[in-house]
């Protein structure tokens, strides 16, 4: 019993600590975007003068409005298109058996480990050439090319363990593989796709290095490159209101969509297909 | 409604192996086909082929006079169960059964009229609207089988459909199988390496070894003339038993007495290839003996003694386990078999073969006991040592032409 009750307690101990662990610099961002600019570097951890001008400010000032709709949009498209293309590829890595399988897994591991920073200048002459410089595409491209090798490798380990019989029935029941992947196999992969295109948004999204070397104007800028260049007060002073307010603003979409599809990934969504 | 033929079907894999090899079976509309043989025997490899699960090397497969070699599985007009029911967990049985119906482009009032009636005959129309993981295996089991009936298909291909079933629920499947393929008529092959199964079910029976067949025909042919020690070994259970025999004059010396061979056989034994041969195999079924105080007339049999290491009994007869002095008979067939049924680990009788006997309920034979038992030896079985082939067949007629009589019983003591 006593035994018990210690386990319990080390559990609930333990619990505390990772929960205000990971939620201190959440709460102290959040007070942060509700002090005054005067008292933003006073140093204490709950404001002493509550306001709401931080919000009002970077809604009003434009380039952030711009900002979110450019993130929301090219995270959206990006997203959608890596998850597209990579479950065609995972499901052809799971499925097939052709020469030189492993070659490209481990060859998409390798674009996956490539050093995101070391592209940057080519992608910037590049794309001024080609006048893809400052524009959605401009973006979506090479946030789609990163976010491909971490969505094969999730999505084939999600449809490796769908059972091949499920196919196969299909096929006899008159689906063409076309058919049989959109109606049998994808809908019982939605956990992983779903999964998947969490976690590519998230990359997308949070993204600074391609936003701020691509991008220039309104046009294209996403929120992460806006944020860095907030105007100040003055030239010396930084706007830590406003940056902490938007801070909170872009993490409300993202907490959005993992609230929405978290009941879609629910783990034993093929139970009864197969012997049980 | 189709026949299946396959001519000199083979299927080689990219490694050379041969899983089935010049395969030639006719399976005539309307027929309940079973495919039988241990794991490995290349009997699903012919299924999915006929499915077109899976490709033919070389050969041709015929479905009612077409060739299918090159057809996707969905234009063959096929319905399978496999062995794991594949339902489709994201759909309700309903959607599960109207599927094929659905891609069909069927109009939803006719999907409905036929789910209904297939959910009828299988008992399932309370269970329509849930999703299969909210089935027993049974249900689970039968909308598998709705899925495929509700198609009205040429050909039913059933993958050991029954194999994830508890006995009991087995046995019951196993005759609503047999009944739903009789009311529709509709040519069925049935993989399955369960030889009662098969015994049971099928109208034909094909039994495979190595991807090779053995023999094809009625459960009874299968039972009372197998052509080789490998089907005689794999048909019936408990399966037949083994000893080694000689041939001298006209008797056939066996460890447990000695039967005399009619003249027919002696003929046909003399003309064969290595006429007169001496060695041979006998097999006996357990069947076929009997405490030899409950047998009125013994002079169709030998009668001898052994002592009963274990006695079983089964509530309507016995299993009688006792040892023959004799060198136990080796052949590759009937290694195969054991190392199939997971027995080729079991430590064998010391100095003797194992013998199973089934004697009946009445018999006052105890355990640990000296015992007279008795052996009906006009059903006893010859097989040549060499290649394993049934000394008795081929028969012209089916009808058994040989009945080894016996020359007074010489009991041998058994140990």
């Amino acid at each position: 019993m006593s035994q018990h009750r210690k386990q319990v307690s080390g559990w609930t101990a333990a619990i505390i600590i990772i929960v205000v662990f990971s939620l201190v610099p959440v709460a102290w961002i959040v007070f942060l975007s509700l002090k005054t600019p005067a008292t933003a570097t006073d140093g204490s951890f709950i404001p002493h003068q509550w306001t709401l001008s931080n919000y009002s400010d970077i809604f009003n000032a434009g380039i952030f409005t711009s900002a979110l709709r450019n993130s929301i949009g090219i995270g959206l498209i990006s997203t959608f298109l890596a998850v597209v293309i990579a479950s065609a590829a995972a499901y052809a890595i799971a499925r097939l058996d052709f020469p030189g399988k492993t070659i490209i897994l481990a060859v998409t591991l390798g674009v996956a480990l490539f050093p995101q920073i070391s592209l940057v200048g080519p992608l910037y002459n590049l794309w001024r050439q080609i006048g893809l410089y400052d524009t959605w595409p401009g973006l979506i491209i090479p946030y789609m090319t990163f976010a491909l090798p971490l969505s094969i490798f999730v999505l084939s380990s999600f449809f490796r363990e769908i059972p091949w019989e499920l196919e196969q029935a299909a096929q006899v029941d008159g689906a063409t593989p076309f058919q049989a992947f959109v109606k049998v196999i994808a809908p019982l992969a939605m956990p992983g796709i779903v999964t998947t295109f969490i976690i590519v948004f998230i990359i997308c999204w949070n993204d600074f290095v391609f936003a701020i070397s691509l991008t220039s104007t309104t046009a294209a800028e996403t929120v992460p490159a806006a944020i860095s260049s907030f105007p100040g007060v003055s030239q010396f002073s930084v706007p830590y209101g406003d940056i902490a307010a938007a801070a909170v603003v872009v993490t409300i979409p993202v907490m959005i969509l993992v609230l929405v599809f978290q009941r879609r990934i629910v783990a034993g969504l093929t139970a009864g297909a197969v012997k049980g | 409604m189709a026949e299946i033929e396959f001519e000199d079907v083979t299927k080689r894999y990219p490694d050379g192996f041969e899983a089935v090899k010049h395969m030639n079976l006719d399976v005539p509309d309307g027929e309940l086909m079973i495919l039988v043989g241990p794991s490995g025997c290349g009997k699903s490899t012919a299924l999915r082929m006929v499915a077109g699960l899976e490709d033919i090397s070389s050969g041709e497969l015929k479905i009612g006079g077409n060739v299918v070699n090159d057809r996707a599985p969905k234009d063959r007009d096929i319905a399978m169960v496999f062995q794991n029911y594949a339902l489709y967990p994201h759909m309700t049985v309903r959607e599960n059964m109207g599927f094929a119906l659905k891609l069909a482009k069927t109009p939803q009032q006719e999907i409905d009229q036929k789910v209904n009636e297939a959910a009828k005959i299988l008992d399932l129309e309370q269970h329509l609207e849930r999703k299969p993981a909210n089935l027993s295996g049974g249900q689970r089991q039968r909308v598998a089988m709705g899925r495929a009936i509700v198609r009205n298909p040429s050909v039913f291909l059933m993958d050991e459909p029954l194999s994830n079933l508890d006995a009991k629920l087995r046995v019951q499947m196993r005759t609503e199988i047999a009944r739903i393929q009789q009311r529709l008529g509709t040519t069925t092959i049935y993989v399955t390496h369960d030889q009662t199964e098969a015994l049971t079910l099928g109208d034909r029976i094909t039994v495979m070894r190595a991807g090779e067949l053995q023999q094809v025909g009625p459960p009874g042919e299968l039972y009372s003339h197998p052509n080789n020690l490998f089907v005689a070994g794999f048909i019936g259970s408990p399966s037949m038993n083994f000893l080694p025999g000689e041939i001298e004059g006209d008797t056939v010396k066996l460890p447990i007495g000695h039967v005399r061979i009619p003249d027919e056989l002696r003929h046909r034994l003399q003309s064969g290839p290595g006429g007169g041969r001496r060695g041979i195999i006998a097999g006996l079924r357990p069947e076929h003996f009997d405490d030899a105080a409950l047998v009125a007339d013994r002079s169709r049999g030998v009668t001898f003694e052994a002592k009963i290491d274990v006695l079983e009994s089964m509530g309507s007869e016995f299993y009688a386990y006792f040892v023959v002095e004799a060198e136990q008979v080796s052949s590759r067939e009937l290694e195969e078999l054991a190392a199939d049924a997971g027995g080729a680990d079991l430590p064998t009788a010391e100095g003797g073969t194992q013998i199973t006997a089934r004697l009946g309920a009445d018999s006052e034979i105890k355990q640990g006991a000296e015992a007279e038992l008795w052996f009906d030896s006009t059903h006893l079985q010859l097989f040549d040592p060499d290649t394993g082939r049934s000394l008795l067949a081929p028969r012209t007629n089916g009808a058994p032409t040989s009945t080894p009589v016996p020359t007074g019983s010489q009991p041998q003591s058994s140990s």
